[in-house]
C-alpha cells in the first residue's frame, strides 16, 4: 500500500501511456513527465509568494496580505490577472527581439533544470550519467538571459544591473559548483539519481545523508550561500537594488514580462534549492528510517519547501550586501573554503570510520574558517576620513 | 568567528516571526475599514455648518456673511444670500445661506473660515472616509450634507463646543437683556408720548440718559 502511494505518479503514468499508440509512446511519456513539473512548480511559486510576503510580513511585525480570499491566498491569483492585464511597454530603441527573448529564455532555462532532479523515488524526467553537469550548464543559461534583458532594454540602469547580477553570478558559480564537487568525489557519479541512492541507506533510524558529515555540513552551507546569490535573493540582491539601480535588469519590463522574470527567478531558487536537497539531504529520502512509509515525493516537496521557508527566513533578516562585500565574500571566503572542502572529502575518504576522522576533519575546517574570517572581519577596520582640500 | 551577527540577527526574526503570532501588542497595524484608530479631539478634515435645535434649515447658525467665502484660500466655498431673514443662533433677525457648497476636492483644511467666522458657524468635522465615485458632484457638499447638529459637534469636539456654547449663551442673554431694555424704553417712551399732550420735540439721548 504505502509501496503504491510512493509510485502513484509513476503508475499513473505507465497506465496512461497504456492508451497510447506505440508510435507515439516515446513523445507521450515525455510529456506525461514534464507536464506535471511544468505545473507542479509554477504552483509552488505561486503558493511562495504569498507565503513571502506573510512571513515576511511577520518577521516586521506585519500582518501582511489577509485580503484577497481566505487568509490572502488567492493574492498570486490576483497578482497574476494584474500582471496579464498590464499594458506591455517595450522602450522605443530597445532591441525588440532580445527583450522579448530574454524573460522567455529565463524561464524555460530554469525549467530545464528540473529535467534531472529526482523528485521522488523513480520519478525523474531524465536520468542523464552527467545529471549534475547538465544542471549546472543550464543554470548559466539563466545568467546568459539576465545579460540578454539589462542589454537589449538600452538603458543605464538595465546595463548597470545586468553587469552587477553577470558579476555576482559568474563569482558564485564557482563555489556553487566546487561546492558540489564534494558529492561527486564521495559518489563517485555525476547522476542525481545514484547521489539519491547512495544517500538512501539507514544506519540504525539515522540516514545516509551527505549533510551528516563534516564535509557535507560545510559543503552545504556553502552551496547554500551560493545558491542565494546565484538566484540573486537578499541578501545579494544588489542587481536589483531599489536604492541605487531602481530594478536592475528588468527596469525596463512591465506586465508579464516582469511577472516571468519573477517566476524564472523563483523557479531558479527552487530548482539549485532541489539541487541541495539532492545532493546534500538525501533527496526523496526519509530523515529517519521508521518515515519511510511516508511517500517520497512528499519528503521532496516538504525538504524543499523548509529550505525556501530559511530563504524568506535569510531575506527577511539580512540587509543587502555592498558590491566590494559581496565580492570579496565570495573570492575570500565562500572560494577558498570550497576549495578546502575537497581537501576534507578525500581525508575523510582515506581516514578510518570513526570519532578520528570526525576530529581531525573538523580541525581542518574550523581553523581556516576562524582565520579567514579573521582575515575578512580586519578589513572591516573603520577610519576617519581625512581630507586634503576640502576642510 | 564569521556569522555570530547573523545568528543574532536570525533569532530576533524569529523572535518576531512567532511573537506576531502569539502577542497581538506586536501588531501595530490597524485594518482599516474594520477597525479604526480613535480620532484625537484636535482632528480636523473638511469644515461643516452647525445648526441648533432639531430643524438644520431653522437653525443654521450661520448669516451668509460671506466673511469665510472671501478668506478661503483656495476659494472651495460658494455662498448664496438669501432674500428674507430669520432669527439667527442669538435671535437677531439675519439673512441666511440660501446656497452654502463647499467643493472640498478643492479645500485644503486650512480652518481659516473657522478662525473667521464671528457666528461661530461653520467648524471643522472630522469625517474622513468620503470616498465617491463621481468626482465632481460627489465631492461638491451642499448645505443639506454640511448642516450638522449641535449635538454631534460636542461629540466629535467636546470642549471647544462647550466654550462656544457659553459664549453663544452670554451673547444670546445679552441680546435678550438689550431687546428689554429696548422693549421698556419705547414702552416709557409711549407712556411719555401718552402723559404729555403736548408733544415737544425732544432728543432721543437725552431722554435715555
Amino acid at each position: 500500500m504505502t509501496q503504491m502511494f510512493d509510485q502513484i505518479f509513476v503508475i499513473a503514468k505507465h497506465w496512461l501511456l497504456g492508451y497510447v499508440p506505440a508510435v507515439a509512446q516515446p513523445l507521450a511519456s515525455a510529456i506525461l513527465s514534464v507536464v506535471p513539473v511544468l505545473i507542479a512548480f509554477p504552483l509552488l511559486f505561486a503558493i511562495t509568494t504569498v507565503l513571502e510576503r506573510k512571513g515576511l510580513g511577520r518577521i516586521q511585525n506585519r500582518y501582511g496580505p489577509n485580503r484577497t480570499g481566505p487568509a490572502g491566498f488567492f493574492q498570486p491569483i490576483a497578482d497574476g490577472i494584474k500582471s496579464l492585464t498590464k499594458e506591455d511597454i517595450v522602450p522605443l530603441s530597445a532591441d525588440h527581439i532580445v527583450h522579448f527573448l530574454a524573460p522567455v529564455l529565463i524561464v524555460v532555462a530554469a525549467f530545464m533544470a528540473y529535467a534531472v532532479l529526482p523528485i521522488g523515488r523513480n520519478m525523474v524526467i531524465l536520468n542523464l550519467n552527467a545529471g549534475v553537469l547538465f544542471f549546472f550548464a543550464i543554470g548559466s543559461v539563466v545568467e546568459l538571459s539576465v545579460f540578454m534583458a539589462g542589454w537589449s532594454s538600452r538603458s543605464k540602469y538595465s546595463l548597470l544591473g545586468a553587469m552587477r547580477a553577470i558579476a555576482q553570478m559568474i563569482s558564485y558559480e564557482v563555489p556553487l559548483v566546487l561546492a558540489t564537487v564534494v558529492v561527486i568525489m564521495q559518489a563517485g557519479s555525476l547522476s542525481t539519481v545514484t547521489i539519491v541512492e547512495r544517500q538512501a541507506g539507514y544506519t540504525g533510524i539515522w540516514p545516509h545523508w551527505y549533510l551528516f558529515t563534516p564535509w557535507g555540513i560545510v559543503g552545504f552551507v556553502l552551496f547554500m550561500i551560493a545558491a542565494t546569490a546565484e538566484s540573486n535573493r537578499s541578501p545579494f540582491d544588489l542587481p536589483e537594488g531599489e536604492s541605487e539601480i531602481i530594478a536592475g535588469y528588468y527596469i525596463e519590463y512591465s506586465g508579464f514580462k516582469f511577472a516571468l522574470f519573477f517566476l524564472g527567478e523563483y523557479l531558479g531558487m527552487f530548482a539549485t534549492s532541489g539541487m541541495a536537497i539532492t545532493l546534500f539531504l538525501g533527496g526523496w529520502s526519509a530523515p529517519l528510517s521508521v518515515f519511510t512509509f511516508v511517500p517520497s515525493w512528499i519528503w521532496f516537496f516538504a525538504k524543499l519547501l523548509v529550505l525556501i521557508g530559511g530563504f524568506i527566513w535569510i531575506r527577511g533578516t539580512l540587509p543587502r550586501l555592498r558590491m566590494d562585500q559581496l565580492m570579496n565574500f565570495a573570492w575570500e571566503f565562500i572560494l577558498p573554503m570550497s576549495l578546502l572542502n575537497m581537501l576534507i572529502a578525500g581525508v575523510w575518504h582515506f581516514m578510518a570510520p570513526g570519532v578520528v576522522r570526525w576530529l581531525v576533519c573538523s580541525a581542518i575546517i574550523a581553523t581556516p574558517c576562524i582565520l579567514l574570517s579573521a582575515g575578512l572581519r580586519k578589513k572591516k577596520r573603520l577610519m576617519v576620513r581625512t581630507y586634503e582640500f576640502a576642510e | 568567528m564569521i556569522g555570530n551577527g547573523i545568528l543574532k540577527g536570525l533569532t530576533e526574526t524569529a523572535r518576531n516571526f512567532f511573537g506576531s503570532y502569539v502577542g497581538k501588542d506586536r501588531l501595530t497595524t490597524v485594518q482599516y475599514p474594520e477597525e479604526r484608530v480613535p480620532q484625537i479631539e484636535a482632528a480636523r478634515n473638511f469644515p461643516f455648518l452647525v445648526f441648533d435645535g432639531s430643524d438644520p434649515n431653522a437653525g443654521l447658525r450661520c448669516v451668509a456673511c460671506q466673511i469665510c467665502e472671501k478668506e478661503c484660500p483656495p476659494k472651495c466655498i460658494f455662498i448664496t444670500k438669501s432674500a428674507d431673514k430669520k432669527p439667527d443662533a442669538v435671535g437677531k433677525q439675519q439673512f441666511y445661506p440660501a446656497v452654502f457648497d463647499i467643493d472640498i476636492s478643492v479645500c485644503m483644511s486650512c480652518q481659516i473660515c473657522v478662525e473667521v467666522c464671528p457666528f461661530d458657524a461653520i467648524k471643522m468635522d472630522v469625517e474622513y472616509d468620503l470616498p465617491t465615485d463621481d468626482r465632481f458632484a460627489g465631492l461638491l457638499f451642499k448645505k443639506d450634507r454640511l448642516a450638522k447638529s449641535n449635538e454631534y459637534y460636542h461629540e466629535i469636539h467636546p470642549t471647544e463646543a462647550s466654550a462656544v456654547d457659553a459664549a453663544l449663551a452670554a451673547e444670546r442673554a445679552a441680546t435678550a437683556a438689550k431687546a428689554k431694555a429696548a422693549a421698556e424704553a419705547a414702552q416709557a417712551k409711549a407712556a411719555a408720548a401718552a402723559a404729555a399732550p403736548a408733544p415737544e420735540p425732544q432728543p432721543v439721548g437725552g431722554e435715555k440718559r
